[in-house]
């Protein structure tokens, strides 16, 4: 399913919605999270799952063709941990 | 470990300030957003937002575990896992959003 997949959905179940409006939900509840782990906030949706940023700290890789060293400055990277409900979910029946 | 955590709430909320929809009927829409997509993934469908990331469904095989703590081998049933893969926008905003990086 992609994104205008999922908006087509909710369209269908509430017909009193215009699409361009399903989007822009769509688009805030995304949006709100992409903030809120820019900020290095934590997004916690109880069933569904957690994102959190992970730091990752300044490391000396290896170009693993021609074997040189590079450094590879820090970074933060979003992290999801799956929420107990879905896992459970997933492996039902 | 500083910030704060968001919540349905603030989902809700933000919907509320874009749409002019009631605080029930944000709520109501936030909630069946979080349900499509875990429908979906359910049916071990992988749901892909774009500018956001995918969430994609993975099998496991069978495989020994040990317990940690009294080193004892168990064996792990195969199971479902669920995976997020962020998108490159998704990781650039979080590398250029705070002070942080």
């Amino acid at each position: 399913m992609i994104k205008s997949e999922l908006v087509q959905h909710i369209v269908s179940q509430n017909p009193h919605l215009y699409q361009r409006d399903v989007e822009t939900i769509v688009n805030a509840i995304l949006g709100e999270i992409v903030g809120a782990l820019a900020r290095g906030d934590r997004v916690e949706l109880r069933g569904f799952g957690a994102f959190s940023v992970k730091h990752r700290p300044a490391r000396t890789g290896r170009n693993p063709r021609t074997g040189a060293h590079v450094s590879v400055d820090q970074k933060s990277v979003p992290f999801f941990k799956t929420g107990k409900e879905m896992r459970e979910r997933l492996n039902r029946t | 470990m500083a910030g704060k955590t968001v919540t349905r709430a603030d989902l809700c909320e933000a919907v509320y300030q874009k749409v002019g929809l009631s605080r029930t009927e944000s709520s109501a829409l936030v909630e069946l957003v979080l349900k499509e997509i875990t429908n979906c993934l359910e049916h071990g469908e992988t749901v892909k937002l774009s500018s956001f990331g995918s969430f994609v469904v993975r099998k496991k095989g069978q495989r020994i575990g040990r317990n940690p703590k009294t080193g004892k081998e168990v064996p792990i049933s195969p199971r479902r896992v669920m995976v997020f893969k962020p998108s490159a926008i998704l990781k650039q905003k979080i590398n250029s959003g705070d002070g942080k990086a």
